[in-house]
C-alpha cells in the first residue's frame, strides 16, 4: 500500500467538519509553520521538490521566490480550484471530502507569502462544494485559525471563495485573475507574470489545489522527508483521477514509483478493464497531453516498463511519450474510436477558446469541422493531413496555452492512429456501423536499434 | 420592477466587502449568480442593467462578462435545465445515448424547452466528473452514473416537484 499524504484521513468519518479534522491532527502545520519566518517555510516547499499538481508541473518553491514583495503593496495567494481539464476530478474530491486540509495549506501558505486576504476561485459548476468550503473557512474562524491575529501571531488572514461561471479558459493563471476582477476570463500577455503584477497589479501566486494542500504535509514531516517519497524530480504522492474504460474509476493517491501497467490492472488501483476487453488507448494527463496507443502506454520507445510519475510519462518527448499533466487518466478500450474521441476534445476546445488569438479561436473550429467531417465518412485523405496543418499552425501562436492543448491531441491522435483516420476515410460506410478495433496497438514493440 | 430583497441585498454588500475598496467589480460574477436565481434563471438585459447600478458600473461591463461565461443564460430556460456532459470520457460511457433519450423522451432537442416549460435540454463540455459519468447537471448539483431508468426518475421527480 502506497503512503498517503493528502487522503490519508479522507475515509475518516465525520473528517469533513473541524472538530474530527483537528482531533485527526489538523491544523498541526499551522501552529508549526508560526513558529518558523515566512522566508523558512518557502525553503522547505522548495526543499521538498513539490512541483505544481494543476498540470504544468512548475517547482512550487520556485514559484514562490519569484513573488515581488514591493513596500507597502498587498501581496495575494489565490487558489486555482477551477478544475475543468477533462479527465480530471481530483481537486473537487479533495474539496468536497476533507476541504480542511485545503484551508489549513491555504493558511499556512498565505503566512509565507504574506497573502492578508487569499481567495479560492472555483469552477461554477461546482456550487455545492462552494458551500461546503464556505461552511469549512467559518468553522476556521470561529476556532480562531483565520481573522486578526491569527493565534496571537499578529498574522492576519481572511479567506473567500470565488465561484466562476463555466469557462475552462479560467484555469489559466491569468484568465483566472481576470475572472477574479469581475471580466471575461481573456488571458494577459506575459510578462509581466502574476508574481510581479497580479489580481488588481498587485503580486500574486496562484497555486492549484492539490499544491496548496501537499503544504500541509511538507511542514509536519519537512521538506527533506517530503522529497524523499517517489523517484527523481517526481517527489512527494500525485492524485490520480482515472475514468474511461477501466473497473475502478475514481481518485488514487499514488508515490509515483509504480508502473503504469500496474495502475491500470492492479486490484488496488483501477482494477483493469471491464468485460474482458483489452486497452487500446490512454490520455494519462488529462485531455490536453498526448493519446498514446496501449503498447506506448505500458513501455517506452526503450522497451522499458512505463512508470506513473512526471519524468516516466513523458520519457520519448511527444514523439512517443506523453505527460504527468493534471493527472487525469482517461482509458479507452478496444472498442473505442479514436477519431471520434478526439472529435469531441476538439469541439470541448474550440468551445473553451476565448477568442482572443486568431489561430486557436479559428483553428479549433476548423479542426472540430474536419474531424465530424471524417468521422462521419464524409472525409478525404487530404483532410488529415489539413488537420495536421492546422495544429501546427495553431501550437506556440498563441498568448495562453489553450492552443498547444487543443494541438497536442489532435496532433498525437494522427501521429498514432493515423491509420484509423484513413479507414474513416477509405470506408464512409463501414464507419458509421463499425469501429476500426484494436488492430495492432497493442502489439509488442520492436525496438529499433541504431549505430 | 427588478429589486433584490432585503436579504440579498444584504448578501450583495456581503459579496462586495470581501474586495479592496473600488475593486467591487470583483462581485460581478457572485452576483449574476444571485441575480440569475432570482430573477427567473436567465438575466434579460433590465436585470443586467440592475446589477450594473448595484456595482456602480457600466452596463456593458455587466453584458461582456454574462455572454462570456457558460452558466449565464441569455435567453429564458425551463424550471428544470438538463446540462448533459459530452466530452470524451462521458462520450465513451454512453453520453450519446443518454442525450438521444432525453430528447425523445422529453420530445425537444438540444437547446429547446419543452412546451409546458419545464424542462430545457443542454449539451455541456466537462463538468469534472468523468470518473462518474455519464452525467448531468441539474441546479446546484450534479447526477451522476446515469442510465435511462436514471432519467426517468429525475424527470418524474421534476414533475412531482413542479406540480
Amino acid at each position: 500500500m502506497a503512503k498517503k499524504l493528502l487522503l490519508d484521513k479522507v475515509h475518516v468519518p465525520g473528517i469533513r467538519s473541524y472538530e474530527v479534522y483537528r482531533k485527526e491532527g489538523g491544523y498541526r502545520s499551522v501552529e508549526k509553520a508560526f513558529r518558523l519566518t515566512p522566508a523558512e517555510i518557502v525553503e522547505e516547499v522548495k526543499l521538498s521538490g513539490l512541483r505544481g499538481r494543476g498540470g504544468a508541473g512548475f517547482p512550487t518553491g520556485m514559484k514562490w521566490s519569484f513573488l515581488a514583495k514591493p513596500e507597502g503593496v498587498p501581496r495575494y495567494l489565490v487558489c486555482n480550484a477551477d478544475e475543468s481539464e477533462p479527465g480530471t476530478f481530483k481537486d473537487r474530491y479533495l474539496m468536497e471530502f476533507i476541504p480542511h486540509l485545503l484551508i489549513e495549506g491555504m493558511i499556512v501558505s498565505s503566512f509565507a507569502l504574506g497573502s492578508n486576504v487569499s481567495y479560492i476561485y472555483i469552477r461554477g459548476e461546482y456550487a455545492w462544494i462552494t458551500d461546503i468550503l464556505e461552511s469549512a473557512i467559518a468553522e476556521a474562524k470561529q476556532n480562531g485559525w483565520l481573522g486578526k491575529n491569527i493565534l496571537g501571531t499578529g498574522f492576519d488572514c481572511e479567506l473567500y471563495v470565488q465561484r466562476g461561471a463555466g469557462a475552462y479558459i479560467c484555469g489559466e493563471e491569468t484568465a483566472l485573475i481576470e475572472s477574479l476582477e469581475g471580466k471575461r476570463g481573456n488571458p494577459r500577455i506575459k510578462p509581466p507574470f502574476p508574481a510581479v503584477k497580479g489580481l488588481w497589479d498587485c503580486p500574486t501566486v496562484v497555486n492549484n489545489v492539490e499544491t496548496l494542500a501537499a503544504v500541509v504535509p511538507i511542514i509536519n514531516e519537512g521538506g527533506e522527508a517530503y522529497s524523499k517519497i517517489g523517484v527523481g524530480k517526481s517527489t512527494g504522492t500525485k492524485l490520480i483521477s482515472a475514468c474511461g474504460n477501466i473497473n475502478k474509476p475514481g481518485i488514487y493517491e499514488i508515490d509515483m514509483t509504480i508502473s503504469v501497467e500496474d495502475f491500470i490492472f492492479s486490484d488496488e488501483y483501477c482494477g483493469g478493464i471491464p468485460n474482458g476487453k483489452k486497452l487500446k488507448a490512454c490520455i494519462p494527463g488529462g485531455s490536453s497531453v498526448p493519446i498514446l496507443p496501449a503498447n506506448l502506454l505500458l513501455t517506452t520507445a526503450k522497451g522499458e516498463k512505463r512508470m506513473m510519475n512526471y519524468e516516466g510519462l513523458s520519457d520519448g518527448g511527444f514523439a512517443t511519450g506523453s505527460m504527468m499533466g493534471s493527472g487525469g487518466f482517461i482509458v479507452l478500450d478496444e472498442d473505442q474510436c479514436v477519431v471520434r474521441n478526439t472529435m469531441t476534445l476538439a469541439r470541448f476546445y474550440h468551445h473553451e477558446s476565448c477568442g482572443q488569438c486568431s489561430p486557436c479561436r479559428e483553428g479549433t473550429g476548423w479542426m472540430e469541422r474536419i474531424l465530424k467531417k471524417i468521422e462521419s465518412g464524409k472525409g478525404e485523405m487530404k483532410d488529415i493531413d489539413l488537420l495536421w496543418d492546422i495544429q501546427r499552425k495553431i501550437e506556440g501562436n498563441t498568448i495562453c496555452p489553450l492552443g498547444d492543448a487543443a494541438a497536442w491531441p489532435v496532433a498525437a491522435a494522427i501521429r498514432h492512429f493515423r491509420d484509423e483516420f484513413e479507414w474513416h476515410v477509405l470506408n464512409p460506410d463501414k464507419c458509421l456501423t463499425e469501429n476500426f478495433g484494436l488492430r495492432h496497438y497493442a502489439d509488442p514493440i520492436h525496438v529499433t536499434v541504431t549505430a | 420592477m427588478i429589486q433584490f430583497s432585503e436579504e440579498k441585498l444584504n448578501k450583495v454588500s456581503e459579496i462586495i466587502h470581501r474586495y479592496p475598496e473600488g475593486k467591487q467589480k470583483s462581485a460581478l460574477l457572485p452576483i449574476l449568480h444571485l441575480a440569475q436565481d432570482e430573477f427567473g434563471g436567465w438575466l434579460e438585459t433590465p436585470v443586467m442593467d440592475y446589477v450594473a447600478t448595484l456595482l456602480n458600473i457600466e452596463p456593458i461591463e455587466v453584458y461582456e462578462v454574462a455572454s462570456f461565461y457558460s452558466m449565464y443564460n441569455l435567453k429564458p430556460v425551463g424550471k428544470y435545465l438538463f446540462e448533459v456532459c459530452q466530452t470524451g470520457p462521458c462520450m465513451i460511457n454512453g453520453s450519446d445515448d443518454i442525450i438521444g433519450y432525453i430528447k425523445t423522451k422529453l420530445n425537444i432537442g438540444v437547446g429547446e424547452t419543452t412546451a409546458d416549460g419545464l424542462f430545457t435540454l443542454k449539451t455541456v463540455e466537462c463538468l469534472g466528473a468523468c470518473g462518474y459519468a455519464p452525467m448531468m447537471q441539474l441546479g446546484k448539483t450534479y447526477r451522476e452514473h446515469l442510465t435511462k431508468e436514471k432519467v426517468d426518475a429525475i424527470v418524474a421527480e421534476c414533475r412531482s416537484k413542479a406540480n
